[in-house]
């Protein structure tokens, strides 16, 4: 790199990420709470990630290891250009796997591998207010925050039922974060929103475009909002995966061919490239060559 | 012991639409109902009859005066009584045949004749027997019972309004020309029920313009004409 | 009838700027009793309504409420989460506006569960239940459930805020002008309901309106304004009957007969 386009450690000017650090503070301190912190124009536009990328770039130290994922995907467009932006900017190593990374910076996806302590789990939000679609005015929502007025998010709930049958919502499931705010965990599908709960790892969560920034701390009790005559259940799928065979993960379909033939197979690409090379085959899989 | 004690009653009315005429109705009303016993108001129209039995009612406000009734065995003074206590007065002490019926929408002649026994608690269907009771005696047609009265012609209402303040024990019965509109069998039925009423130690003040009705019922007569206010000389 | 009133009001006044709003009113409100506060515009009647209700900050003087728990405080002073559930759970606001006192974009349902939501039941099977029993009390067909009150009438709107206002059973609530607005007929539908619910329920009620018929039909005591202040107040059939003051006497013969 020349001496003429250099760039700040992470991009991100240190007065900018002392902003982002003392709101990253405030949310630790306050689960669950929207904090409002000064987004910067960042190297993308609004809605790929901006949110995220501040929140990892003010927390990055020279000796993380990154790893990004976008749909659990390592290899999707996205996560390969923010993975790209940080080896750049701050010259960090960057892997694919779980299990070395110190920073998971995620797109709607938690990875299916329990995290542990010392990780942190940086989350991309559009949307931080859970109860924006029901209450448009940022003056009522912050108001039922603060006085937890959460009626209106069990209406929603009550609408899904009364139209569907049951609670219709599948992704970006709102929680109950230490028995006091409401949270949008992101649109993760609801299958995931158990793993929030108890986790070891530090969850943060960055609002680019809607200037957000809220946090759950490690072994936080996360609850789903349910009735209690329709309790809180996650997806379910019949079939394992395609390749390496595992059950009990979210799994994404994949079309083969033009004639309707498809497959199921892992959302997390690094676990389901663990189990085969650790020789799980699932029904459409190859076996790994060893390395 | 009086049931209902009129002392010293004044009333006028100023009429401020009228360039504040004053119009004096009555003055130094004195009279007494004693348990039992019908006491008559009598006099020609304007005389101010209608009027003293509305004041006794709570209906009029008083200028002077007092309008002392027995209320669970406590005196109290109704002109001076605030609104609650009117009410309360109503409910349980006073009860009031008026002369018009005031209809309200969607409630059936059975419910408007139940209603003062229904807010004294009584259980509604109890209630809607004995109002059906009372209309039968009245002869009200019973296809009209559970339609609301505004349509009824002006005695099918009367039997409505007789009905509805008979219906109760109350201890004082005021009556405002109540067989008014009245064929002769039904004249007689309220004659029937006034003298019941007296046997049942109710005190009743009335206006009976139709002199028959009111040579059958009345006790005493107090002539109101002795109330007429002084003209300032 | 109980010993204690439900609310003491002392002379609150209101000033917008350096215009009166409403000046020095006093009254006190028992349990179980309606009173209706009539005027034309300009009387400050609304503007009494919505200091009363704590939609407005009086300048001065005290509401005193008996919360439910027998303790006498004034609304100006509670905190606004005390406040805003008082509002929700023991008091009832019907706006003259229906689309005003619901959520038009909600299930009449979920409208009416709403409060019961937001005080922290959890079964849906109940909240939909309640939902289903005022609905019926209301006279609203039980297969409208799950429509949106945008596809409602005017009246089945009324009906359904007076519903949604009443589910938690609060003993005190403020009408304006409930029947506003309102076909004449759908009106007459409309105060019988609530004549009836507020008997059936016992509820303590002040309703702001300009039409002596509702007062007269719906209320025990009337309070008359008129540029801010109560010129006149009583029993409604006495005031009404016998009106004192001269506005009054002008207001009662006004009313054209039929």
């Amino acid at each position: 790199m020349n001496a003429v386009a250099q760039y700040n450690f992470a991009y991100l000017d240190e007065q900018t990420k002392r902003m982002i650090r003392r709101a990253i503070l405030k949310a630790i301190a306050i689960p669950g709470y929207q904090v409002p912190f000064s987004s910067r124009e960042m190297p993308m536009p609004y809605g790929w990630g901006t949110g995220g990328v501040q929140v990892t770039a003010s927390i990055i130290g020279p000796d993380d290891v990154l790893k990004v994922i976008d749909q659990g995907a390592d290899d999707t467009t996205n996560a390969v250009s923010i993975r790209a932006f940080f080896a750049k900017v701050a010259q960090v190593e960057t892997t694919t796997h779980t299990a070395e990374a110190t920073i998971i910076q995620t797109r709607h996806r938690i990875p299916e591998r329990a995290l542990g302590q010392g990780q942190i789990l940086v989350y991309q939000v559009p949307i931080p207010e859970p109860l924006r679609f029901l209450e448009p005015r940022e003056t009522e929502t912050r108001k039922m925050h603060a006085l937890e007025e959460y009626g209106l998010m069990h209406v929603k709930l009550y609408e899904d039922i009364a139209r569907h049958g049951r609670i219709a919502t599948t992704y970006a499931y709102p929680v109950k974060v230490e028995g006091r705010y409401v949270m949008d965990p992101s649109p993760t599908p609801k299958f995931d929103n158990p793993k929030m709960h108890m986790s070891a790892a530090l969850q943060l969560f960055g609002a680019g475009r809607e200037h957000r920034i809220y946090a759950v701390p490690p072994y936080t009790e996360v609850v789903s909002l349910d009735f209690e005559d329709h309790p809180f259940t996650i997806q379910h799928f019949e079939e394992p995966c395609a390749l390496c065979g595992a059950e009990q993960v979210y799994l994404d379909e994949v079309i083969l061919d033009d004639r309707g033939g498809h497959m199921y197979v892992c959302s997390d690409t690094d676990n389901c490239e663990e189990r085969r090379e650790a020789g799980h085959i699932g029904s459409l899989g190859v076996k790994e060559a060893a390395e | 012991m009086t049931a209902l004690s009129v002392n010293n009653l004044a009333k006028t009315f100023t009429m401020h639409l009228r360039d504040g005429v004053v119009l004096p109705v009555v003055d130094n009303v004195n009279f007494e109902v004693h348990p039992g016993e019908c006491v008559v108001l009598g006099g020609p129209s304007g005389a101010g009859k209608s009027s003293i039995l509305k004041m006794v009612y709570g209906n009029y406000g008083v200028d002077a005066g007092s309008i002392v009734i027995q209320h669970h065995g406590v005196a109290v003074d109704l002109a001076t009584a605030d609104p609650r206590t009117v009410l309360t007065l109503r409910r349980d002490s006073i009860g009031y045949v008026s002369q018009f019926l005031r209809t309200v929408p969607r409630v059936s002649a059975l419910d408007v004749v139940a209603e003062p026994l229904v807010i004294r608690g009584v259980d509604k269907a109890d209630a809607q027997g004995r109002a059906r009771d009372l209309l039968a005696r009245l002869n009200l047609p019973e296809r009209l019972w559970s339609l609301p009265p505004a349509t009824f012609s002006g005695g099918e209402q009367q039997r409505v309004n007789i009905a509805r303040g008979f219906i109760t024990d109350h201890p004082v019965l005021l009556l405002d020309e109540p067989t008014a509109s009245l064929d002769a069998t039904n004249r007689a039925v309220v004659v029937a029920m006034i003298a019941e009423k007296k046997a049942d130690g109710v005190a009743l003040l009335g206006i009976f313009h139709d002199e028959d009705v009111r040579v059958q019922v009345a006790d005493r007569i107090v002539d109101v004409t002795a109330f007429a206010p002084r003209i300032a000389a | 009838m109980s010993a204690e009133p439900l609310l003491r009001v002392e002379n609150l006044t209101k000033y917008y700027g350096s215009r009166l709003g409403c000046a020095d009113v006093n009254f006190e409100l028992w349990p179980g009793e309606v009173l209706a506060i009539v005027g034309e515009s300009g009387s400050g009647k609304t503007t009494l309504l919505n200091s009363l209700s704590a939609t407005l900050e009086p300048s001065s003087g005290k509401t005193m409420y008996r919360m439910r728990d027998g303790q006498w405080r004034n609304i100006y002073e509670l905190s606004e989460a005390e406040r805003r559930f008082l509002v929700r759970t023991d008091w009832g606001f019907v706006h003259q506006n229906p689309a005003d006192g619901l959520r038009m974009t909600v299930s009449a349902g979920a409208n009416v569960g709403e409060r019961l939501m937001a005080v922290g039941d959890r079964h849906y099977g109940h909240i939909r239940e309640t939902a289903l029993d005022w609905l019926g009390r209301v006279e609203i067909a039980a297969d409208r459930i799950d429509d949106q009150p945008r596809s409602f009438s005017g009246g089945m709107r009324q009906r359904l805020q007076i519903a949604r206002n009443l589910v938690t059973g609060p003993r005190l609530v403020f009408m304006d002008e409930p029947t506003g607005g309102l076909d004449v007929s759908v009106q007459a539908r409309l105060l019988d309901l609530l004549r009836g619910l507020v008997g059936e329920l016992g509820l303590a009620a002040i309703v702001v309106t300009h039409d002596l018929a509702v007062a007269r039909l719906l209320s025990h005591r009337v309070m008359v304004m008129k540029d801010g202040r109560v010129i006149e107040a009583g029993l409604t059939d006495r005031v009404l009957d016998d009106p004192r003051e001269p506005y009054t006497q002008l207001l009662v013969s006004s009313i054209l007969q039929v």
